[in-house]
């Protein structure tokens, strides 16, 4: 089964009299364990996608699914539980909650699922282990680099075993060593725990670290590439 | 990580804010507990000066005579009626007075005045006129025919203690009543009214002069409790020996009074209105700007599975507790302020109108109570709650797509 398919997504925006498409009829599917960039420059609908496939949205048009779900017969509860055991999300930036350790952070996600306290300190330390934060545990986002900051929103994602992350450009803030290491410790992650991961950029360097590129232009899907 | 840790680490964000607010909340709290204790403490004593000047708390008089006092209208047994209000639980003394208007004329003047028959002994246990003896003694057992005069009146009539007065009227069996007596002493309340145109007698020479035959016109007690009042007038109305008689309580007696308080009381609750208001405007700005500046955090939250309601729960339980530690803050502060002044006292720098009108001195006495306690932090509470409420009800209608848009 696939991890994510979009059939025929559309999104239309209206400001004032004009219509912006913002996504025309747009059709893609993701496999499980896939590693895919959505390329594309400023405007093209990146964001717009993510968000229809991480339920944040709806579309004007089209059925997005989630491991076989139909967000379409969904009611906004189902949608919002969803989203929290299936699919993870790291933003561009302010990803975190301020007041909050990085292993607060983490186990967060855990606490709004129910699960035990001890539990919680477990695995949100196994998973900031994984991703390179061993010795930050307690640090606030606001004692924490960029680049640290991104890793523990990776390990927030990662830590409910969803099927699916998605990152907005989370290498945009970073330099792009930064942003390589972070991708690097993506690509580990999606080989590690089999998730699937898609992620948006415009930076070429980043595209590299992909196997499968998405890129699009003016709300349209212009290429597909995946290399051997 | 629960949410009250995390309501708490949220009033942390901006300690100074927070403590800011807290202070207001806790500011107006304290003041509302101090105004409001004056103002209580202040009534208190008002009332007691007034009673304890002339009318008492409790009187029982003819019927009608309170407000068409006829020398007719007479209380005849007096001794029964004294008796019976000497033996009711929460009364404290008691004391006959009779009372009518006479020509008094000295060598070269002649004035109306209310010429009162009483009990000297009575009189000094609880009222407070033999204490304001200026000139002179006050009246005794041992000195009849001697009078006590208001300071004003005295000036009026040119006259002093050691002085003989002219005493002219009608007895109660219509004949006139007429008599020379001295003045022992001369006497300042304070209020213009009394001082102007009273003067004092021994009853047994009341009794006397216009031949009562033992009748008075007014038995005048007063309680141990203010709060007391109401209950002991029904009570003593529901008397058969009282059934013929009137009994009438300091509002009866004094209307102007309970009327002053009420205006005072309308005035003092529109202060605290304002004080509220602005007290919540504060808590407004406060929890708008924390909804404002978080919004983009709360879109982000939303999105990984945060529900509204558990952010609209720890939004509130901030407000709560800001409202709650500036309102016990308050709390405390302002009846250790109370208790400090009760004993203390405030000096009013000469006293206001209001105050002399009811022979009050310059320093009042704050009294803390239940309800000086609790009225104004209740009211803030619930104020600064629905306050709160608004700002964080806006948060179930963000969107999280638009609220990531936030800055
Ligand atoms: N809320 C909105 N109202 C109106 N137009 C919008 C809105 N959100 C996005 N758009 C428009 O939709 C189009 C796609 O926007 P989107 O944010 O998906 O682009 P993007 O590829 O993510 O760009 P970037 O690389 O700059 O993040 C743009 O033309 C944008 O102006
Ligand atoms: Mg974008």
């Amino acid at each position: 089964m696939s991890a994510v398919t979009a059939r025929d997504v559309s999104k239309i925006y209206t400001q004032g009299d004009v219509k912006v498409t913002a996504l025309g009829k747009v059709s893609l599917t993701v496999e499980t364990g896939e590693f895919v960039a959505l390329a594309g420059p400023s405007g093209s609908g990146k964001t717009t996608l993510l968000n229809l496939i991480g339920g944040l949205d709806t579309p004007d048009g089209g059925e997005v699914t989630v491991n076989g779900m139909a967000f379409s017969t969904m009611s906004s509860g189902d949608l919002a539980e969803l989203r929290l055991t299936q699919i993870g999300f790291v933003f561009q930036s302010y990803n975190l909650i301020p007041v909050l350790t990085a292993e607060e952070n983490v186990a967060y996600i855990l606490r709004l699922q129910g699960v035990g306290k001890k539990e919680r300190q477990e695995r949100a330390r196994a998973i900031l282990n994984d991703v390179g934060l061993e010795d930050k545990y307690d640090r606030k986002p606001s004692q924490l680099s960029g680049g640290q900051q991104q890793r523990v929103a990776v390990a927030r994602a990662l830590v409910s075993n969803p099927a699916i992350i998605l990152a907005d450009e989370p290498t945009a803030n970073l330099d792009s060593k930064t942003g390589d290491s972070l991708l690097q410790m993506m690509r580990e992650m999606n080989q590690k725990h089999h998730v699937t991961f898609i992620f948006s950029t415009h930076d070429a360097m980043v595209m590299e670290a992909a196997k499968r590129i998405v890129s699009m232009k003016d709300g349209q899907i212009v290429a597909d590439k995946t290399k051997c | 990580m629960n949410d009250l840790s995390l309501a708490w680490r949220n009033i942390w964000r901006h300690p100074r804010r927070s403590i800011l607010t807290m202070m207001a909340i806790g500011f107006a709290a304290m003041l509302l507990v101090f105004m409001l204790s004056f103002q209580f403490g202040s009534y208190e004593s008002m009332i007691n000066a007034s009673v304890k000047l002339a009318t008492g708390h409790l009187q029982v008089q003819g019927k009608g005579y309170n407000t068409k006092p006829e020398m007719r209208n007479v209380v005849p047994t007096p001794k029964a009626i004294m008796d019976k209000l000497s033996k009711t639980q929460g009364v404290d003394s008691v004391t006959p007075r009779a009372q009518t208007f006479v020509l008094a004329s000295s060598d070269t003047r002649i004035r109306g005045v209310l010429v009162t028959g009483v009990d000297p002994e009575r009189e000094k246990e609880v009222f407070t006129i033999p204490s304001l003896i200026r000139n002179g003694d006050y009246l005794s057992d041992k000195a009849p025919n001697t009078v006590i005069v208001g300071a004003l009146l005295a000036k009026r009539l040119n006259t002093g203690v050691g002085k003989e007065l002219t005493l002219l009227g009608q007895s109660f069996d219509g004949s006139i009543a007429a008599t020379v007596v001295t003045v022992r002493g001369i006497f300042k309340s304070g209020i213009d009214a009394v001082d102007r145109a009273a003067i004092q007698m021994l009853l047994t020479d009341f009794d006397d002069l216009f031949v009562m035959n033992g009748a008075v016109h007014t038995v005048v007690a007063i309680i141990d409790e203010l709060s007391q009042t109401a209950p002991l007038k029904a009570a003593l109305e529901k008397d058969p020996l009282l059934k013929p008689l009137a009994v009438l309580d300091w509002i009866d007696l004094t209307p102007g009074l309970k009327q002053s308080i009420q205006m005072d009381l309308v005035g003092g609750i529109i202060m605290y209105g304002i004080l509220i208001i602005v007290v919540a405007f504060s808590i407004l700005n406060t929890f708008l700007m924390a909804v404002f500046e978080r919004t983009r955090e709360f879109g982000v939250m939303m999105a990984i599975g945060t529900t509204p309601r558990r952010l609209v729960k720890v939004m509130l339980m901030e407000s709560m507790f800001m409202t709650g530690v500036g309102i016990l803050a308050g709390m405390v502060t302002g009846a250790l302020l109370t208790v400090y002044f009760s004993h203390a006292g405030i000096s009013m720098g000469g006293a206001t109108d209001l105050m002399a009108q009811y022979g009050m001195s310059g320093r009042l006495y704050p009294r803390l109570s239940l309800l000086s306690l609790l009225v104004g932090p209740t009211i803030i509470g619930v104020v600064t709650f629905l306050t709160a409420l608004f700002p964080a009800l806006k948060i179930p209608h963000l969107k999280p797509v638009d609220a990531m848009k936030a800055v």
